[in-house]
């Protein structure tokens, strides 16, 4: 019996695999046994739903909501797109988190130790839910690439990390999305670990004229796929129903 | 194209929550002032219907060291086993208290995590019968590529937990007491705590899900 419910499931081909050994972190955190695989229940396709009183005024808003006595440093950028599930439809009501490094490639953090310096008007935090067509829009600043401990020359290229719910547990997602022409992008190990290149381009932000402000600040678009439903013609019913 | 052609999209691919994780997840926790307010943190307020327990753990890696920069949330249903949610039949009996939703971070020097709630009720199982009571655990951390879902079942519900459908679905026993609680009922009557330790590698690696 199958119910009109069910998520789809992911593809094994597609899916980002647990272990990438030239992602060193990864060969003692990832998990060796196969994922026990499970029609969905209750448990999945329920999730916690978020509303406007989860969200602040600024909380979209970067470029504001630290600010201390002036504008944070680097290159202003409006971050849009469009939430949408494997069938195409719109998610209305994801709730999109994200963080990042300043211009520089420092992130606000106590365990950031790199020598780039702190912009005392930017945080790097950031909320916001998608409206009834699923679009959503953050302003913020462009961050810059950071070196970190994986090889002894490792960059991150520019990234913001993105978190998002849709309506069902099973749908929960985090991911990064990188900028369009970045040459630091494909010699990233955390970007290799995707298995499909089309992968790649899926998380790359596009520079996207058509929402810049002229004089203010350019955008770049990013839409987010969340895992679709089953389409049933046939639906089998339980017996004696 | 055709025109009949179904249009599907591909899911965006998943990328590691890195160890800056509360800087957008946990902004207390990271030691910023909050945007807005804080989005979670236990699932069930005090005051909800039900019998308030504790729980707590640590994620450990394949050596054995607890992970400090992990995060992981928390989703359950009620005491009557009903989440918050338009899809649960029963969603409009849950009390306005009762969220089912909570964020904890793994502590930075010692890994430990904890989080309080009420302890859920049996979930209906798809085709009928019921699940035993349990927890649906997210857990990300930097090295992790993709979230990882669980569960946590209780160690004090032996009956339960013997007709679970999901445990059944494990072939090695050792590998299905890997999402079972050790309970320490609290002499003083205070919440009984369950601790849960998340072990991603090793023999006695958790059953991690593909829901
Ligand atoms: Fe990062």
């Amino acid at each position: 019996m199958s119910t009109p419910h069910d998520y789809l499931p992911r593809d094994p081909a597609w899916r980002t695999p647990a272990f990438a050994p030239f992602y060193k972190t990864t060969v003692h955190r990832a998990p060796r046994a196969p994922l026990l695989s499970l029609r969905n229940t209750l448990s999945e396709i329920t999730g916690p739903v978020f509303g406007h009183d989860d969200i602040g005024p600024l909380d979209n808003d970067l470029i504001r909501n630290y600010a201390q006595d002036g504008e944070p440093v680097g290159e202003r950028i409006i971050l849009h797109g469009r939430v949408l599930d494997e069938n195409a439809r719109p998610v209305p009501g994801a709730l999109i988190e994200i963080w990042q490094a300043n211009a520089a490639g420092r992130y606000r953090h106590r365990n950031d130790r790199y020598l780039a310096p702190l912009d005392p008007n930017f945080g790097g935090c950031g909320r916001t839910l998608a409206d009834d067509e699923g679009r959503y829009a953050f302003r913020t600043i462009k961050p810059g690439p950071y070196p970190w401990g994986n090889d002894s020359n490792s960059w991150r290229p520019a990234h913001v990390h993105v978190s998002v719910f849709g309506r069902a547990f099973a749908q929960r997602l985090i991911t990064q999305l990188y900028f369009e022409g970045d040459p630091l992008i494909p010699r990233c190990p955390i970007v290799r670990t995707l298995p499909d290149p089309a992968g790649v381009e899926l998380l790359t932000a596009r520079l996207d004229m058509n929402a810049a402000i002229p004089f203010d600040c350019l955008a770049y678009r990013f839409d987010i796929v969340l895992r679709g439903r089953r389409a049933t013609p046939f639906e089998n019913r339980p017996e004696g129903t | 194209m055709t025109p009949n052609a179904p249009r599907y999209l591909k899911e965006t691919p998943s990328q590691t929550a890195g160890p800056y994780v509360h800087i957008g997840l946990a902004p207390e926790a990271a030691g910023l002032r909050a945007v807005g307010r804080p989005l979670a943190g236990d699932p069930a307020a005090p005051g909800c219907p039900g019998r308030r327990i504790a729980v707590e753990g640590v994620v450990l890696d394949g050596t054995g060291t607890p992970l400090r920069d992990a995060l992981i949330e928390v989703w359950q249903a009620d005491h009557m086993g009903r989440h918050r949610h338009p899809e649960d039949p029963r969603a409009n009996e849950v009390d306005p208290r009762f969220r089912g939703f909570g964020r904890v971070c793994a502590g930075f020097e010692d890994g430990l995590w904890r989080f309080e709630t009420v302890k859920p009720g049996p979930v209906p199982w798809p085709g009928g019968g019921l699940q035993a009571p349990h927890i649906t655990f997210w857990i990300v951390a930097r090295g992790i590529n993709m979230g990882l879902h669980t569960r946590m079942y209780f160690g004090d519900e032996p009956e339960a937990n013997a007709a679970d459908p999901l445990l059944a679905m494990i072939e090695q026993p050792s590998r299905r007491e890997t999402l079972i609680s050790r309970p320490e009922p609290d002499p003083g009557g205070g919440p009984t705590v369950h601790r849960f330790e998340i072990r991603l590698q090793g023999p006695l690696e958790t059953v991690f899900l593909d829901v």
